[in-house]
């Protein structure tokens, strides 16, 4: 056979051939007669094409090659997920993934969104609480170590500071924030 | 709150039929979130599932808009439970098979409903009745800014929120229209409008979703990107691609009533005669038929009040709902007339359609 094109659903000798234009980009797909049957795709009234297309840009190596996928053998240090799971199951281990596959995520983000950055909302009020939380415990590891090497002015100034950050991690809604109404979330 | 409660409860989706959605049944937005510093559901342990699903259930019984909600894990709900859920669109097929840790928070009158551990840890969805897209989304805006106050989201300042499938990265928005297009099937335009919504960045889907045909005429569109856009950027661009949908669809009925009258007439009026007299009725037929008189209703074929019992009957005439109405198990022949026996019933007062309307001079 002249193609080598492998069906994106079950790795048979692709036939069928399917370019569409959406948002401006192109997308393909390749598909053996059995499953763009099975998909409807060949019925004009069949409307899975989409869902389709979106699934094959979930497939790393068809968009990259193997430049873009990262060693197989690097697995997520927080969850143990590897690229292999990934081209497995589609979905991610954990939040960190995208951190650990990155240069795997990337390519597929421009084919598959709008754009790469993201636009929308914003959860303050969690990453407010969240940098408090790590700056209380920058400062008690810092209180300690004050006390440790006898630093006692030191320790004086971080333990108002810590008071301050305390107060501030336990009150829900701070002072500074005026409270926004609900549609107005900030923008980034 | 238990789920039977549920039932007899008036819910957005079978009690506000109005005019003003004759074409657009109801409008769905959801959320997907997650939190940090856990592996999402499909790659969890079992104990950091249940841990996760209870974190999220203790969350949300405490938010205000979520207050008097049925709130359990779907273990604990009998298999037609779910069935139901399903059929109300509060519930995905997927988190209804779910075989471990897996949770459910619906409010009251059925406009909130919170999946816990499904794709991802939550999965917040509301849905109201009619074209409300900036309602719903308002809505659904102060439930996650609540949740957010006790939740730490998986949040990353350039990819958004974090998903398990990076096709909802960003902003985890899915935005979808439940629209009832009666005349761009018949009149074989809907392949067009197919590709056009596609071409759009939208996604045309049956009744239930991926995979689901369209019976009754009734597709969903939605959003297909959510990264790269605010929220409201991506509901205005699905606002205007639904909007003109509304208008080629009135423009087919339109049509229709100038080529061909009779034909649309002969239509609708076997679908009341039917809907009068079955005595044996399957659900994707009783959509159908519905779908005519709905069809009819808008044309002002029947009175409006039959608009309510129309929509209501979507649902309910669904196989879970029967079952349940019935009490006892039915196989499905059993289901069929009983089925037919309910829909006569309540079609027996509703009067002969009027199409003097519609003749010409």
């Amino acid at each position: 056979m002249a193609s080598s094109l492998k069906c994106d659903l079950c790795g048979k000798p692709a036939t069928v051939h399917l370019t569409q234009i959406v948002n401006g980009k192109m997308h393909k797909v390749d598909l053996c007669e059995a499953c763009a049957q099975a998909k409807g795709v060949t019925d004009p009234g069949g409307f899975s094409l989409a869902d389709l297309l979106l699934k094959a840009s979930l497939n790393p190596e068809a968009l990259g090659g193997e430049s873009a996928s990262p060693a197989v053998g690097v697995a997520c240090p927080a969850c143990g997920f590897t690229p292999a799971d990934f081209k497995k199951q589609g979905r991610f281990g954990c939040p960190q993934c995208y951190q650990t596959f990155a240069g795997m995520v990337a390519p597929m983000l421009e084919n598959m969104h709008k754009g790469v950055r993201h636009a929308g909302k914003v959860p303050e009020k969690a990453l407010r609480r969240r940098s408090l939380a790590e700056r209380v415990a920058e400062l008690e590891a810092g209180l300690a170590a004050a006390i440790k090497t006898e630093r006692y002015e030191d320790a004086a100034r971080l333990r108002d500071e810590l008071a301050q950050a305390r107060r501030e991690a336990a009150s829900p809604t701070p002072e500074a924030a005026p409270a926004p109404s609900q549609t107005a979330a900030p923008r980034r | 709150m238990k789920v039977s409660a549920l039932l007899s409860t008036p819910s957005e989706l079978t009690d506000t039929a109005s005019s003003k959605c004759a074409v657009v049944l109801m409008t769905r937005i959801r959320l997907a979130r997650n939190l940090a510093g856990r592996p999402f559901p499909g790659w969890c342990r079992e104990a950091q599932r249940e841990e996760v699903l209870t974190r999220c259930r203790e969350a949300l019984a405490a938010s205000s808009p979520m207050k008097r909600s049925v709130n359990s894990s779907v273990g604990e709900l009998s298999e037609l439970e779910r069935q139901i859920l399903v059929e109300r669109h509060l519930i995905s097929r997927e988190l209804a098979g779910a075989k471990h840790a897996a949770g459910l928070v619906i409010n009251r009158d059925q406009t909130v409903s919170v999946m816990i551990n499904e794709e991802d840890h939550l999965r917040i969805q509301v849905l109201r009745a009619g074209f409300q897209l900036k309602k719903a989304w308002s809505q659904i805006d102060g439930l996650d800014t609540e949740l957010e106050e006790r939740l730490d989201y998986a949040f990353d300042p350039a990819l958004g929120y974090l998903t398990a499938c990076p096709t909802n990265l960003g902003t985890g928005m899915r935005a979808s229209a439940m629209m009832h297009l009666p005349a761009l099937v018949i009149s074989s335009q809907m392949e067009k409008v197919v590709r056009a919504v596609n071409q759009l960045g939208m996604v045309v889907r049956g009744l239930f979703g991926e995979g689901s045909d369209a019976s009754g005429s009734i597709f969903q569109i939605s959003n297909q990107t959510t990264l790269g856009e605010s929220e409201e950027a991506i509901l205005k661009r699905l606002g205007s691609v639904l909007q003109s949908i509304v208008e080629h669809e009135l423009n087919a009925r339109e049509k229709l009533l100038e080529a061909d009258s009779s034909k649309l007439f002969d239509k609708i009026g076997r679908a009341y005669g039917i809907l009068q007299n079955c005595h044996q009725l399957s659900s994707s037929e009783a959509m159908n038929l519905l779908s005519l008189l709905r069809l009819g209703i808008d044309l002002g074929l029947f009175p409006e009040p039959t608009r309510a019992l129309t929509d209501r009957l979507f649902i309910e005439a669904q196989p879970g709902h029967i079952l349940a109405a019935a009490k006892h198990d039915l196989d499905p022949a059993h289901r069929d007339s009983l089925r037919a026996e309910r829909i006569r019933q309540e079609f027996a007062n509703v009067a002969r359609p009027d199409f003097s309307l519609h003749q010409k001079p």
